[in-house]
C-alpha cells in the first residue's frame, strides 16, 4: 500500500513537471512579444529595462531554469500586465472566490443528482424517471452561458428577485450556484441511475431482501453504498470542470474569481499569468485524481488488495 | 380404450426438400442492428432531427434569400418577422441565414474532431494493447501525462500558440489531447479480444502486428467506437462555442453557433430572439447526438442480440 502510494506521488511529480515543462516551452512559442503592444511607445533603455525586469532577454535555457526554480519555491513569476502583483499572490487571491462558488455548486449538485438518480433507479420506467432523464439531458445538452443568460433573464430582470451580476452578499451566489451545480446534477444522476441499475441485479441484494432486511436498510447500506463507487471517480473531472465551467459563469456574473482572471489575462497577452494559471489548474486535476484513487482504494477493498500485490 | 385407426398418426404436410430450410431469413450483425435501432423510437427521432438540421445547414441559408454577411441597415435588431423570419442582429444580418451558414462550421468541427480523436485514438490504442508490455507501459504514461492537463486549458493555450483562428486551428487545437480519452478506451477493448482464436489465428498464420491491428482488431471495437464517436460530437460542438464565448473561436467573416451566441449575450435583455436560435440549434444538435449515441449503443451491443 505505502509502496503504491508513493509510486503514485512520484508520477504525480513527474506528471506536474512535464505539464510546467509543456506549457512553458508552448508559451514562449508563441509569435511576437508579450511586451511588444506595451512597450512599442517606450523609450529604448526602458524596453531593456522590461526585457531584464521579466529575464526575457537571457537564452530560451536560462529562462527555463529560471522558471523551473521559482516553481518549485512555488513563485510563478510576476503579471506582465499589473506590474508588482506575483502570479501566485494573485491565484492565492482569486482561488478561494472561486473554490466557495464551484465548491457549493459541486456539493449541491452531486447532492440533488445523486437523490435524483436513486429515485430514477428505483421507479424505473415510470413518470419520476422519466422527470429525473429530462433533466439529466437537459444539464447534458445547454450550454453554460445560455442557461446563466436565462437565469439572469428570468430572475434578475423579468423576476427581479436576484441579483444579475456582482460579488459580495450570499445572494450573489444563487444564480452562479445554480448555473453551475445545474451540470453536476445532470452528470450524477445519469452515473447513479445506471450505477444503482446494474447494482439493483447483483446477487448480494437479493441475499439481503432474502435475509429480511427492510427496503430501506438494503437500498442504503448495500445498493447506495455500492453504486457510489463509480461516482467517485468522476469526482476529480467534476471539481475541474466546475473550475473551468467559471470561466464562463464568472465572466457573466462578475465573480471575481480565477477563472474571470484567466480569461482576461488570455485576451490582454498576459503570459506569466496564463503560464502560472494554467500550471496551477493542472497541479490542482492532477492531486484531485491521485485523492480520487486513494478514496476509491479506501472504499473498494479489491483495489486495496490489487495494489499490494 | 378404443382403437384409432392407424393413418390418423400419418404426419401431414412435410417436405423433405425444405426440412432443413431456416424459419426466417438471416439477419447479419448490422442488419439487426438497424432493426432494433429503428424500433428505438426516441434513437429514431433524433436521426431524423438530425437529418433535417444537415438538410436545413446544406439548403437554409439559400431559402432566406440574404446573404448571410449582408447587412441591412434598415432592419437593426429586428425582431423575427415574415421578411425576416428569425430577425436580425446589430448589424441588421439575417439570423435565419447566419443560423445555418454557423451551423456548417459547428457541426464541421464536431464531426471532423471526433472523427480525428477515433482514428488516433484507435490506432495508438491498438498499438498499445497489441504490444503490450513495456510499449504499453510507455504509451498509457505518456497518454496519463496528457490527460492531466485539464481539456479547455489545453485547447485555449495551443488556439493562443497558433494564433490563427481558422476551423482547422480549432480543430487541431480540441484533437491534440482529445484522442487520449478515446486511445484509453479503445486499448481496454482491444486487451479483451486480444487473446481471442481469431487473433490467434491470424498471428499463427504470420500475420504482420499492423495487419493484426487494422484488419481484426480495429473492426471489432467498430460498434462501441461509433457510440463513443456521437458521444464526443457534442462535446466538441459544446468546446468551440466556449470558445468562441471567451473569445478564441472562429473569427469574423466567418460564423458559428458558438460565435453567434456570444455575441447575442451581451444584448440578451433587449432581443432574446438573438440568443434564442442559435442556442436552441447548439441544444438540439448536441440532444440529437445525445439520444442517438445511447440508441445505437443498445442496437449495437451484442449482449442485446436475439
Amino acid at each position: 500500500m505505502a509502496k503504491y502510494v508513493v509510486k503514485r506521488i512520484c508520477y504525480m511529480l513527474l506528471t506536474l513537471f512535464t505539464v510546467a515543462s509543456i506549457t512553458f516551452f508552448l508559451m514562449r512559442s508563441i509569435p511576437g512579444d508579450p511586451l511588444a503592444s506595451m512597450a512599442k511607445t517606450l523609450p529604448e533603455q526602458t524596453k531593456e529595462n522590461f526585457y531584464a525586469k521579466y529575464g526575457l532577454d537571457q537564452p530560451l535555457y536560462k529562462q527555463y531554469f529560471k522558471y523551473m526554480e521559482g516553481l518549485v519555491h512555488l513563485d510563478l513569476g510576476e503579471s506582465i500586465l499589473y506590474a508588482g502583483r506575483s502570479v501566485t499572490s494573485e491565484i492565492a487571491r482569486t482561488s478561494p472566490v472561486s473554490g466557495m462558488v464551484g465548491g457549493t455548486a459541486l456539493i449541491i449538485g452531486t447532492f440533488i443528482g445523486v437523490c435524483l438518480g436513486m429515485v430514477a433507479a428505483l421507479k424505473k420506467n415510470r413518470w419520476p424517471d422519466y422527470v429525473v432523464m429530462f433533466i439529466a439531458i437537459l444539464g447534458a445538452t445547454i450550454p453554460v452561458f445560455v442557461l446563466a443568460s436565462l437565469m439572469q433573464y428570468v430572475f434578475a430582470v423579468q423576476l427581479g428577485w436576484l441579483p444579475a451580476s456582482g460579488w459580495g452578499k450570499p445572494v450573489h451566489m444563487v444564480l452562479p450556484v445554480i448555473v453551475l451545480g445545474f451540470g453536476s446534477v445532470a452528470t450524477y444522476a445519469r452515473y447513479i441511475k445506471s450505477s444503482m441499475l446494474d447494482t439493483l441485479g447483483q446477487d448480494y441484494v437479493l441475499t439481503a431482501r432474502a435475509k429480511g432486511l427492510s427496503e430501506r436498510a438494503v437500498i442504503l447500506k448495500h445498493v447506495l453504498r455500492n453504486s457510489l463507487l463509480p461516482a467517485v471517480t468522476i469526482f476529480s473531472s467534476s471539481i475541474v470542470g466546475v473550475f473551468t465551467g467559471a470561466f464562463v459563469t464568472e465572466k457573466m456574473f462578475s465573480i471575481p474569481g480565477i477563472g474571470l482572471y484567466y480569461v482576461s489575462s488570455i485576451n490582454n497577452n498576459d503570459y506569466t499569468m496564463v503560464m502560472g494559471t494554467t500550471v496551477f489548474y493542472a497541479a490542482l486535476f492532477i492531486i484531485m485524481q491521485l485523492v480520487v484513487d486513494f478514496v476509491y482504494m479506501i472504499l473498494d477493498p479489491r483495489i486495496r488488495i490489487a495494489s499490494d500485490r | 380404450m378404443q382403437n384409432i385407426p392407424i393413418e390418423k398418426f400419418q404426419i401431414t404436410g412435410l417436405n423433405e426438400n425444405s426440412m432443413e430450410a431456416a424459419s426466417r431469413p438471416q439477419v447479419g450483425y448490422l442488419r439487426d442492428a438497424w432493426m432494433r435501432l429503428r424500433k428505438n423510437k426516441v434513437a429514431t427521432a433524433s436521426l431524423i432531427l438530425l437529418f433535417v438540421i444537415v438538410l436545413m445547414v446544406m439548403i437554409g441559408p439559400k431559402l432566406s434569400g440574404y446573404a448571410f454577411e449582408q447587412i441591412d441597415k434598415t432592419a437593426r435588431n429586428a425582431a423575427p418577422c415574415a421578411k425576416h423570419w428569425f430577425g436580425t442582429d446589430k448589424l441588421g444580418r439575417d439570423i435565419f441565414a447566419r443560423v445555418w451558414i454557423s451551423g456548417r462550421v459547428s457541426l464541421t468541427i464536431g464531426v471532423l474532431g471526433a472523427l480525428i480523436c477515433a482514428v488516433i485514438g484507435c490506432i495508438y490504442g491498438g498499438i498499445a494493447a497489441y504490444f503490450g508490455g513495456a510499449v504499453d507501459t510507455v504509451m498509457m504514461r505518456i497518454v496519463e501525462i496528457l490527460i492531466s492537463v485539464p481539456y479547455l486549458i489545453v485547447v485555449i493555450v495551443f488556439s493562443l500558440v497558433l494564433q490563427s483562428k481558422g476551423i482547422l486551428t480549432l480543430i487541431l487545437a480540441m484533437t491534440i489531447t482529445g484522442w487520449c480519452t478515446m486511445a484509453r478506451f479503445v486499448r481496454a477493448q482491444m486487451l479483451a479480444i486480444k487473446n481471442e482464436e481469431y487473433i490467434l489465428a491470424a498471428q499463427a498464420l504470420g500475420v504482420r502486428p499492423w495487419k493484426v491491428i487494422l484488419r481484426h482488431m480495429i473492426p471489432n471495437t467498430l460498434s462501441t467506437v461509433i457510440v463513443s464517436i456521437t458521444f464526443d460530437i457534442p462535446g466538441y460542438i459544446f468546446s468551440e462555442a466556449f470558445l468562441s464565448y471567451i473569445g478564441l473561436g472562429i473569427q469574423p467573416p466567418n460564423t458559428s453557433w458558438g460565435v453567434m451566441a456570444s455575441s447575442a449575450q451581451s444584448v440578451f435583455t433587449f432581443y432574446p430572439y438573438q440568443l434564442f436560435f442559435p442556442a436552441v440549434m447548439i441544444a438540439l444538435t448536441m440532444l440529437c447526438f445525445t439520444l442517438l449515441g445511447d440508441g445505437l449503443r443498445d442496437a449495437l451491443d451484442p449482449k442485446l442480440r436475439k
